[in-house]
């Protein structure tokens, strides 16, 4: 498949732009296209983007204030109406704080709640380890009846917020807050559930979900340079996952590496192995937070300093593969 | 179905002795909340709320929710005189397969509205829909929320409370079943309330507080809270744990335990006496 991705990835100039700048242009667009679609913010309106919303919509918007337990449950409450909310805060607090109020109103109760956490992963970057939310994915990912949604970039992002507003079920979608390089176009497919092979390989398979799907791209290019192809595969669905194209990717490379901007334990790479390990059992390395807090630090000072960029990718995936023979049958 | 006040005690009686048969068949469940909110219940659902029981979405009903949801019980049974579903189906209450879940699950039975249990969440789901309502521009539909009173001790309840003031939500009617018990003791030795009256309405709410067990008050306090239109209204209904069966009342330890066979005929009499004011009935 043709993924049409930009044209200059790798390059120093390549255009970029956060993704929660994709998801505030996604849901203006979803609010002109759906008249049920309506926005809550805990106090945090325009760093989540949601602002361009709010001015277009005011009748349509709901300010919560600093009240994240409430912010699901109003929209809840909003949903057994017909609306389809969007319900926005930093992932730290929402589903940070708010995880029982999801489970039982919005997941058991099976109502379309948008859950947007914003500033998620390490790069939140200054603010330090009590705002850098490690542990969303793991935590929405567990929950019967969550769709769990990471766009790699801002057009993904965008795409993604259209989606998820008529996928009529609870759904997170995970932010950044800083700017990151733009590799998929307007071309580039995106269906919920859906993974993407953007480069080919058959030495290692790497996988990665959000803003580390184009740090994979570079860790492959560079190990391309040490005569290894590696497979890219781009997950932007942690669940539900693409079992077929993980599988097809797994059984071509015979060993996999995940990639996620989050722990590495219990996340994406934690799904990653848990199916392989049932369908086609084989060494899968994990990378990510290594079980610790993130800390205050420029934000590509901090994803250098834990691993979380291609250099260091191919680095530990160069290690790795050393001492770890593929896996074939 | 609007009934009268001689012919709401009447029904509120006769489901009474169906709770106490349902709890101890089940042999699981809770007594003292169901017992007091059973006079509250029946009147909402018997004169009070607009609804159809043959079409429990219509989009034109009044909503209750139920936030202390452990109590669902004695929505069911309610539910089931009002005719949303069988009476004989109010034996399989927390049995593998049932729509009567332990605690009320919306998706398992219509005419629910919410997922409860948990507590603490139903002011902020019922202050979504009064919302939603009023940003749809809806006028004749009202939202009732039961809470119990030591729910207030939980934080996403005040959350709800202050929302539900900013955004004059005043199609919202609170009502709170002020039995003064939780699981541990009296609310006022465990977490105290009081004044109650007075953080509801530093909250910014309207306040009603009425005897919990008399059907004319409880239509008088819902029909003024309908009419109270610059903020949301409470009623705090003062009610009696285990209203109705003697030696269950005021006792906090009936809070989350069902009556046993000896306990449930016990109950049973006490209720069709009138407790003890009938006498020679046969058993």
């Amino acid at each position: 498949m043709d993924m049409h991705l930009a044209a200059n990835i790798g390059a120093d100039d390549i255009a970029q732009e956060a993704t929660r700048a994709g998801f505030g242009r996604g849901l203006l667009e979803a609010g002109k296209r759906w008249p049920e679609v309506v926005g809550l913010c805990a106090d945090l309106t325009e760093s989540t983007r949601m602002i361009e919303f709010a001015e277009a919509f005011p009748a349509r918007f709901v300010e919560m204030g600093v009240a994240e337990q409430n912010l699901v449950t109003v929209a809840s409450g909003l949903a057994a109406i017909g609306k389809i909310p969007f319900a926005a805060s930093y992932a730290a607090f929402s589903p940070g704080r708010n995880w029982e109020q999801i489970r039982t109103t919005i997941c058991l109760n099976d109502r379309p709640v948008k859950i947007v956490g914003a500033h998620a992963g390490i790069s939140v970057g200054p603010d330090g380890a009590t705002h850098q939310m490690l542990e969303d994915i793991a935590l929405m990912r567990v929950l019967p009846n969550m769709v769990v949604v990471v766009p790699g970039d801002s057009i993904e992002a965008e795409k993604a917020t259209l989606a998820i507003a008529h996928n009529n079920k609870p759904t997170y979608i995970r932010l950044a807050r800083e700017k990151t390089p733009i590799f998929t176009t307007a071309h580039t497919p995106f269906e919920i559930g859906r993974a993407y092979v953007l480069a080919q390989g058959s030495d290692v398979a790497i996988m990665a979900t959000g803003i580390m799907s184009y740090q994979a791209l570079l860790a492959a290019k560079s190990l391309e340079a040490k005569g290894m192809k590696a497979e890219v595969v781009h997950v932007p669905t942690v669940k539900p996952l693409d079992e077929d194209t993980i599988l097809a990717s797994a059984r071509k490379c015979g060993r996999v590496v995940t990639v996620e901007e989050a722990q590495s334990a219990a996340g994406f790479g934690g799904a990653v192995a848990e199916f392989l390990t049932e369908r086609l059992p084989m060494p899968v390395l994990r990378l990510g937070m290594p079980d610790r807090f993130g800390e205050s630090g420029a934000p590509n000072e901090l994803l250098g300093h834990f691993g979380l960029t291609g250099e260091h990718i191919a680095k530990r995936t160069a290690e790795w593969c050393q001492n770890t023979p593929q896996y074939h049958r | 179905m609007q009934l009268t006040t001689i012919q709401l005690e009447k029904k509120a009686n006769e489901i009474r002795q169906d709770l106490i048969k349902m709890l101890e068949h089940a042999g699981s469940g809770h007594s003292a909340g169901p017992l007091g909110l059973a006079d509250i219940f029946t009147a909402l659902y018997f004169n009070i709320m607009k609804h159809d029981p043959k079409n429990p979405d219509w989009d034109g009903r009044d909503i209750m929710i139920l936030s202390n949801g452990h109590c669902t019980p004695i929505r069911y049974v309610t539910m089931a005189h009002a005719g949303y579903f069988p009476k004989d189906e109010l034996m399989t209450l927390r049995q593998y397969g049932s729509r009567l879940q332990g605690h009320p699950e919306r998706t398992r039975l219509p005419g629910l509205e919410t997922t409860s249990g948990p507590l603490g969440s139903g002011l902020s789901q019922a202050a979504g829909m009064a919302k939603a309502l009023q940003i749809d521009d809806v006028h004749n539909r009202w939202v009732y929320c039961v809470t119990s009173d030591g729910e207030h001790d939980e934080g996403n309840f005040w959350e709800a409370a202050m929302f539900a003031a900013k955004n004059r939500l005043h199609n919202l009617v609170a009502i709170v079943d002020r039995n003064n018990i939780q699981i541990d003791g009296n609310t006022e030795s465990v977490m105290p309330l009081e004044n109650l009256r007075d953080k509801w309405e530093a909250f910014g709410w309207h306040v009603i507080e009425i005897d919990g067990h008399n059907m004319e008050s409880i239509i008088d306090a819902c029909s003024m809270a309908r009419a109270i239109v610059e903020k949301p209204s409470v009623v705090i209904a003062h009610t009696i744990p285990g209203k109705g069966v003697p030696f269950m009342e005021y006792d906090y330890h009936w809070h989350g335990a069902p009556p046993n066979s000896e306990q449930a005929k016990e109950a049973l009499k006490k209720l069709r006496s009138l407790g003890g004011k009938i006498t020679g009935e046969h058993e």
